[in-house]
Order: C-alpha cells, then sequence, then structure tokens
C-alpha cells in the first residue's frame, strides 16, 4: 500500500508541475501585458515609459527565464509581487484564504450530506415516484447556474426579508460569521449537492445489481441490512472518490458565487486579478486552486486506500 | 410516427428534453421573426418597463425589450454551446483516439497531459483562457472548448483501449487492413455511443461557463445579448426594483441546460446496453 | 416411506420483458425427500436456475414474477408466506450456493463476518460466538488455518477456497434443504471433484436434502439420486440416476448423452438451438432440433408420462 501512495504522491507533483507550465503559457498566449492596460486607461502611448516599466517588472525577459524565477520563487516562498498594488503577492493572497475556506467547508458539508442522502434514498427506492420526484429535482440543480441561484437567494432576501446578507470580515463571533456564509455556501452547495446525488444514485444501483446482494438475501437478511450493511458499504467507496470531484465543481461555484455576494475571497480575488491582468496574482491564484484540488484528489486516494480492504491488503 | 410514440411512452423526460431543444433551436433560428424589438436598441422612455404589454417581459434600464433580447441570446447560446461542444469534441476525440490506439510514450505524454488539465475547473480555465484571448464571440468559444478537450479525450482514450484488444479489431487486421483504417472504420464508430451523450452533456455545460463568463464579464461582448451578460448587467442594483430582469434570463439558461441534461440521460440510457431491461 | 420434504406443484414463473413475456418456469412439479439428492440438469436458459431462484423466492420482481403453483416446505406454504416469514426461511431451512463464489461474496466484508451472518440472524448468536462457529466451519469444510482465513477478505482466497466458504456460509444453521446452483461451474477441474466430494459429504453428515442444478451429466452421476431434465421451462425426463443413463427415453436426453466425451468416439452435438422462451411454437419445443419429430409433434400438447416405473418423459414416440 505504502508503494502505491508513493506512487501517487510523485504523480501529484508531476502534475502541479505540469498545471505551472500550462498556466503560464496560457497567460501569455496573446501579446500584451500590464502595461498595455496601464497605457489604455491613460490614454496614450508612452514607450521609454513602457520599456521602463517592462523592465521593472521583469516583462522584458524571455518567458523561460521570467517563469524560471516564478518557479524558484515559490519554492522558497516568495510569490513575487502584484503588479497593482505592488505588494507582496502573498501578502495579498493570504489573508483572503481563510473566508474562501470556510464557505467551501460550509458547502461541501452541505452537499456532502443530502447528495449523499438523497442519492441512497433515490436509489433504495429506485423507479418510485420519490425516485424520479428527486431525479428530476438533481437534475434541475445541475441545470441552474449557480449564480443565478445567488441572484435569486438575494432577491429573496431583499424582497422578503427586506435585508442583504453582507458580509463583514471582521464578524463577531465564529457562528454569527457562519450563519452570514450559510445562504452563500447553500448557493454553491445546492449545484454540488446534485452532482453528488446522482452519482451516489448510480454508484448505489451499480452496487444493488451485484451477486452478494443476492447471496446476503439467500441468507434471509433484511432489506435493511442488504441496503445498509452490504450495499451501502460498497457503494461508499466510489462517493468518497465523488468528493474528490466535487472539490473541482465547488472552487467554479466559489467564484461567482463570491461576486454574486460581494465576499472577500480568493475566488473573487482571481476575477478582478484577471480583469487588471495581474499576472503574479493570477499565476499564484491558479497554482493554489490547483494544488487544493490536487492535494483533496490525493487526500481522497488515501483514504480509499485505507478504506478498501482490496487496496489495503493487496490483492 | 410509431417509433416516435414509443420514444415518447419509454423514456418521457427525454421526450420533454427533445422538445425543450427543439424549441430552443428553433426560436434561436428564427430569431429576427419571433422578437418583436431589435435587441440591441434602445429606448430610453421605456427605461426599466414592467412586464407587460408591448414589452413581453418588460425592459431594462436602457429600454430594451428583454423578450427580445432572451429570443436572440438563444442564437449566441446555442451558437458557442454547439460550436465550443464541436471544437472541444473533435480535439478530444482526435487525440484521444491517437492516444489510445497508439500508446507509448504519447500515450504517456497524454495521459499525463490530461491528469493536469482536469485538475483544475472548468471555469477556473475558461476564465484564464478567456482573459488572455481577449473578449470575442470567437474567442469565448475557444476559451470554452479547450477545456472541454480533456474529457472528451478521456473517455475516448478509455474506450479505445477497449476496442483495441476486441477480436473484431483483431480479424480487421488478419485481413491485411492498415491500422488508420482499422481507426476509422472500425474502432471510431463503436466510441460513438459513449460520445452522443458526453456531448450533449457537454452542450449544457458550454452554455453554462459562457453565461458564467459573461456575467463575470469576461465572455461575451457588446453588442450580442447574452443571457449571463443580462444577469450581470442587472445583478444586485435592480434585484429589488426590476426582478424580471433576474428572473428570465436565468430561466431561459436553466431550461435549456435542463433540456440538454433530461436529453442526455434518455440517449444514455437508450445507448448503454446494460442499462436495458 | 417418509412424506416428501419439500413438495413443489405447478410452479411457473414467468418475465415480463420489453421482447415480451418470457415463460421461465412452465408448470415444474417435483418432489424432495429428506436427505434425498435431486439433481435439475438442462442447457443453459432451460430454466433451472430461475427455478431454484423461485424455490426462494429470489427472483427479481419485477421483471420476474412467480406467477402460479405451488411450494410446499414439510408443511408450510412457501409462496404464501410475506416476506418476514419467508425471510426467515431463507438460510436456515432452505440454503443456497451461487455459481460465482468471487462475484458472490461481500468484497468489503470479512469472510469471517459474511458465514457469522446467518448465525446471529438466524440463530441469535452474539457476534463473538458466531466468529467462533464460523472459524469452526470453516475448518470442517476443509480450509486450512481458519482462525487466519476468517480474518480475511474474499479477494484473498483462492477459487476453491472461496467456494468452500460459501458452502460453510450455507450450512452454518443446518437447513434441511440446500440449493446448490452450479456450484462447480467457475471452478478449475482438479478442484471441482474435491468440492463435489465435500459437499456430499457434509450433506450426508448433516442429513440435508439437495437439489444440484448443473449443465454437466458427469455432475448428475456423481451426486445424485434421481435427475429431472428440463428444456425450455418444463420437464421432458425424469428417473433415477441409474435408470436414466442406463436408459434415456427422450431425444433430448439422448443428445446429451451423445455430447458427451466418451473415449475416442466422436461427439456429437444436438443441431439447432435453444429456442427463444418469450416465442415458443405450438406442440413440443424440442420438435425444431429432434431426430424423429413428426407433424404430430409439433401440433398438440405433449403429455408427460410414466413411460415406465419410476420413469417419466414427454414424448409421442417413446
Amino acid at each position: 500500500m505504502s508503494g502505491y501512495l508513493i506512487r501517487r504522491f510523485f504523480l501529484m507533483l508531476v502534475t502541479l508541475f505540469g498545471i505551472s507550465v500550462v498556466i503560464f503559457v496560457m497567460l501569455r498566449l496573446v501579446p500584451g501585458n500590464i502595461t498595455d492596460i496601464i497605457f489604455d486607461s491613460a490614454g496614450f502611448v508612452n514607450p521609454k515609459q513602457k520599456q521602463r516599466i517592462e523592465r521593472e517588472l521583469g516583462l522584458d525577459q524571455p518567458i523561460v527565464t521570467q517563469y524560471a524565477r516564478w518557479i524558484g520563487g515559490l519554492a522558497r516562498g516568495d510569490l513575487g509581487y502584484a503588479y497593482v498594488s505592488e505588494k507582496p503577492a502573498l501578502q495579498e493572497i493570504a489573508p483572503r484564504i481563510p473566508v474562501s475556506a470556510k464557505l467551501a467547508g460550509l458547502a461541501l458539508v452541505f452537499s456532502t450530506l443530502f447528495g449523499v442522502t438523497l442519492g441512497v434514498v433515490s436509489a433504495v427506492r429506485q423507479d418510485t415516484t420519490l425516485d424520479y420526484v428527486l431525479r428530476v429535482v438533481s437534475l434541475s440543480g445541475l441545470s441552474l447556474p449557480s449564480f443565478w441561484l445567488g441572484l435569486l437567494i438575494l432577491m429573496a432576501c431583499v424582497q422578503w426579508f427586506g435585508w442583504i446578507p453582507i458580509y463583514r470580515s471582521t464578524p463577531e463571533s465564529f457562528w454569527r460569521e457562519l450563519g452570514l456564509l450559510a445562504l452563500p455556501a447553500a448557493a454553491v452547495g445546492f449545484r454540488s449537492s446534485a452532482l453528488v446525488m446522482r452519482l451516489t444514485r448510480s454508484s448505489m444501483l451499480e452496487v444493488l445489481r451485484q451477486d452478494y446482494v443476492r447471496t446476503a438475501r439467500a441468507k434471509g437478511a433484511s432489506e435493511r441490512a442488504v441496503n445498509y450493511r452490504h450495499a451501502l458499504a460498497n457503494a461508499l467507496l466510489p462517493v468518497v472518490t465523488i468528493v474528490g470531484i466535487e472539490a473541482a465543481f465547488l472552487i467554479g461555484g466559489l467564484i461567482v458565487t463570491e461576486t454574486v455576494f460581494n465576499i472577500p475571497g480568493v475566488a473573487r480575488f482571481l476575477v478582478e486579478a484577471i480583469r487588471w491582468r495581474d499576472y503574479p496574482i493570477v499565476q499564484n491564484l491558479v497554482m493554489f486552486i490547483a494544488l487544493v484540488v490536487v492535494l483533496v484528489n490525493f487526500i481522497v486516494d488515501m483514504l480509499y486506500a485505507v478504506l478498501d480492504p482490496r487496496i489495503k491488503f493487496g490483492a | 410516427m410509431q417509433e416516435a410514440l414509443y420514444f415518447v411512452r419509454r423514456y418521457p423526460l427525454g421526450a420533454i428534453g427533445a422538445v425543450i431543444m427543439a424549441l430552443f433551436v428553433l426560436t434561436a433560428l428564427f430569431a429576427g421573426t419571433i422578437a418583436p424589438f431589435d435587441p440591441t436598441a434602445t429606448d430610453a422612455p421605456a427605461s426599466l418597463a414592467r412586464p407587460g404589454g408591448v414589452h413581453l417581459l418588460g425592459a431594462d434600464f436602457m429600454g430594451r425589450d428583454v423578450f427580445s433580447r432572451i429570443v436572440h441570446g438563444a442564437r449566441i447560446s446555442l451558437a458557442v454551446g454547439l460550436c465550443a461542444t464541436a471544437l472541444g469534441c473533435l480535439i478530444g476525440v482526435t487525440i484521444g483516439l491517437a492516444s489510445g490506439y497508439l500508446g507509448g510514450t504519447f500515450d504517456l505524454l497524454v495521459q499525463r497531459l490530461i491528469d493536469v488539465l482536469q485538475s483544475l475547473p472548468l471555469l477556473v480555465m475558461a476564465l484564464v483562457m478567456a482573459a488572455s484571448l481577449g473578449p470575442s464571440l470567437t474567442n469565448t468559444i475557444v476559451a470554452i472548448a479547450i477545456p472541454l478537450v480533456p474529457n472528451v479525450a478521456r473517455i475516448i482514450r478509455s474506450n479505445t483501449l477497449t476496442l483495441r484488444e476486441m477480436p473484431f479489431v483483431e480479424a480487421a487486421r488478419a485481413v491485411g487492413m492498415s491500422e488508420a483504417r482499422i481507426a476509422l472504420r472500425h474502432v471510431l464508430p463503436n466510441t460513438l455511443a459513449p460520445l452522443i451523450v458526453l456531448a450533449t452533456a457537454q452542450v449544457g455545460s458550454a452554455i453554462l461557463v459562457e453565461s458564467a463568463l459573461s456575467f463575470l464579464g469576461l465572455g461575451i461582448p457588446e453588442p450580442h445579448p447574452s443571457w449571463g451578460r443580462m444577469l450581470s448587467e442587472s445583478a444586485a442594483e435592480y434585484v429589488r426594483t426590476a426582478p424580471w430582469l433576474v428572473i428570465y434570463p436565468g430561466i431561459a439558461i436553466s431550461l435549456v441546460v435542463f433540456g440538454t441534461n433530461l436529453l442526455g440521460d434518455a440517449l444514455r440510457d437508450i445507448l448503454d446496453p446494460r442499462l436495458r431491461r | 416411506m417418509s412424506p416428501p420434504l419439500l413438495v413443489v406443484e405447478n410452479l411457473q414463473t414467468r418475465f415480463y420483458t420489453r421482447a415480451g413475456v418470457v415463460k421461465a418456469v412452465d408448470g415444474v412439479s417435483f418432489t424432495l425427500g429428506r436427505s434425498e439428492t435431486l439433481a435439475i440438469v438442462g442447457e443453459s436458459g432451460c430454466g433451472k436456475s430461475v427455478t431454484a431462484l423461485s424455490l426462494m423466492r429470489l427472483v427479481a420482481d419485477p421483471p420476474g414474477r412467480i406467477v402460479g403453483g405451488s411450494v410446499r416446505l414439510e408443511d408450510t406454504e412457501l409462496l404464501a408466506l410475506d416476506e418476514t416469514a419467508m425471510r426467515r426461511v431463507r438460510g436456515k431451512l432452505v440454503s443456497m450456493i451461487f455459481q460465482e463464489p468471487m462475484t458472490s461474496l461481500n468484497p468489503v466484508m470479512t469472510i469471517g463476518r459474511q458465514i457469522g451472518e446467518s448465525l446471529v440472524l438466524h440463530e441469535g448468536l452474539s457476534r463473538r460466538a458466531a466468529l467462533a462457529r464460523s472459524v469452526e466451519l470453516l475448518q470442517i469444510v476443509g480450509i486450512s488455518e481458519p482462525a487466519q482465513r476468517a480474518r480475511e477478505y474474499p479477494h484473498q482466497l483462492s477459487g476453491g477456497m472461496r467456494q468452500r466458504a460459501m458452502i460453510a456460509m450455507a450450512l452454518a444453521c443446518r437447513p434441511r434443504v440446500l440449493i446448490a446452483d452450479e456450484p462447480t461451474s467457475a471452478l478449475d477441474v482438479t478442484i471441482q471433484a474435491q468440492i463435489l466430494e465435500l459437499i456430499g459429504r457434509l450433506q450426508r453428515e448433516l442429513g440435508t436434502a439437495m437439489i444440484m442444478i448443473t449443465h454437466d451429466l458427469g455432475v448428475v452421476a456423481e451426486t445424485a439420486e434421481r435427475v429431472i431434465v428440463m428444456y425450455a421451462g418444463r420437464k421432458v425426463e425424469e428417473a433415477s440416476v441409474g435408470e436414466l443413463f442406463a436408459r434415456p427415453l427422450h431425444p433430448y436426453t439422448r443428445g446429451l448423452m451423445k455430447s458427451i466425451p466418451r473415449g475416442a468416439a466422436r461427439l456429437q452435438e444436438i443441431p439447432g438451438m435453444v429456442p427463444a422462451l418469450s416465442n415458443l411454437p405450438p406442440g413440443c419445443a424440442f420438435a425444431p432440433r429432434c431426430p424423429q419429430a413428426s407433424a404430430k409433434c409439433r401440433a398438440m400438447e405433449i403429455p408427460y408420462e410414466e413411460k415406465q416405473p419410476g420413469h417419466w418423459a414427454a414424448c409421442l414416440y417413446v
């Protein structure tokens, strides 16, 4: 089993490396950089000044050198400097992480609990009215743009309660903060829970078709024992993987929801940085997002190795 | 006709999905005829008109008719959805087929690349691409198509790997068929079924991503009407005063994506032999 | 002669599919005495497995359903029991062994727990006691180091060991009837004999009656006292094993016998294929493949009669 994990860890590093290259290249596909934007807003271009700024920011170096400087810096924990604010990138990014983490965490808990429970129920009661209703609901959950859901929630708050949930960065207490984040978390979580529900359902159905379920019934086990002790135990293994997929899904939702609810998190910062072509911030943020996704998947793999006896006690 | 009725009875949800998609396509094609107003025509006196009467679904702050903008927006969404999916699938199938078939170092490299690209959420990749390419209709299509490629490539690749070992491929080789011909004439058609299902789902994803991009201001630019951008323009400010600006474009997006999902699910049930009862 | 343990009368099981209604079991009747071994033999698709599943009411509903007949175990009509009562029968009075031991065992549960499950369920043993008894059972079925094995998972055992574990599981509560559905078909030939011998020995020790479902006449000869030959959902012949092998009456049975490799003699296959059960022609279902078939065979319902003492067949020409 440890061999398996070491291999996965190594793969993770390779993947991260690959992402850094891809991101770096993607951002520089089209000529033009932040200096253009600065001068765009000024209305004219002063070539000398442009060159000076470019040299300051290191933009006149060949791409490979720029990349090497960035990666080298990353390894040392130096993320470079933001173009816009000229402060160290780490200083800009780090404080915004906690709130996004809390939002994502809440959404994850919400969607996993809802999604798994409803998915199991839907599978166990396959083809009943309840199953159809749940399937339609989950399908519509996947069809709603999450930012629209956020807007609708805002609208509902305003129309019915006459109140807009404004997130303050220095809330009174931890629970108060979670309360404020509950609504946006629901907006983000709703789509994820639909995904989790569908995946859990199909995993459960697949398991219920297996021979060993028939054996359990032949022993006289009750439906409940069959469903929960035999089927669910097997169906949950892929669900663990599903949580990994969820992570990537959630981040997309975070981006728009933080924008809609005006939450000063990492995801909203990404959008702002992109608008400003603030490369250092964008690069590092995307790397951070990729790191989170890859890490979550690695943890999921570890969990899988621990939970599945076929991997734990190698075949 | 008989067949159509059978389809409706056996897959009611799929039939609904097909109807929605048909409506969507028709609306897009005949937008000019259906829409009463020019979607970009501003009309200051009609600013923020409530739904009803001349402006069926109301008007926005510039006096543009919401209904007409939604109808024309269908054209944009359809174009972006179909083109991005088609492009993504084309590239993805080529890469997946080649990778699964050729194997070796090429396959290993492609596998790593797919892993890398799949570690980033769809929206993030599309955002970065859209931002670096600049706002235009074509660029948006490309920005959405590229992130779709890894998913398609992965599925096609795994299918190809399975099919490559199958007896009928060996038989074709034994008859003396060239590898390229085998790949195109024998392997590819057998990967079509999952591809169709995947593509239908991807159209929905593409439309959702496009609306998110436009919502963030990095997608379809003026003057094309885009449902996503309609929502961003009306966000927050008009939530209280003009809710119709928020409700209708969102319903349009949700309905269309819902249709693709229903259709995709039904297609999957039809085409997957294992699930046949 | 003591009264029969199991009496099956006119059992009918149908499957309602998109292609039509399939009469998988179409009026099958037989009796099983205490400690007796009855074999049900036939090609795939003849309905023997469905018969077994019907006895335990394990037929998936939908699309299958037992539509008629009676199954009496001693005094109890099994088809009339409600589900809770039926569950008390399964595993305790009637047990089943399946063909594929790898997929029939839960991959994430230890062997010991799976065997112990029926003990906990039907005999109210504590987990600890059930585990101890499982170890004993593993020993009885001939698995070495049973205590260690009980803690292991199915994928850690070989095919033969898995089947032994399945047997232990089925016999844990000392059922009255054991149904073995092709127990050796998925095993290596060398292991097959061992497993059959094991099953036979345990059956005699416990006094369990057994229904052996198989397509292999060799297995029938090894294990059974009486045998039923099934074709297209119905019985076509029935006799004691000795009698059947000495004087096979029905053309289908004769065809099966000729397909057994015997020394250097040429194998003779039965031409044609088993008919689709949703679209059976009128008259004898075997007629299209029968060398002796006449127009009469294809036209009328063939009676199932006692052609010789203790030997029944459904054929007009024997």
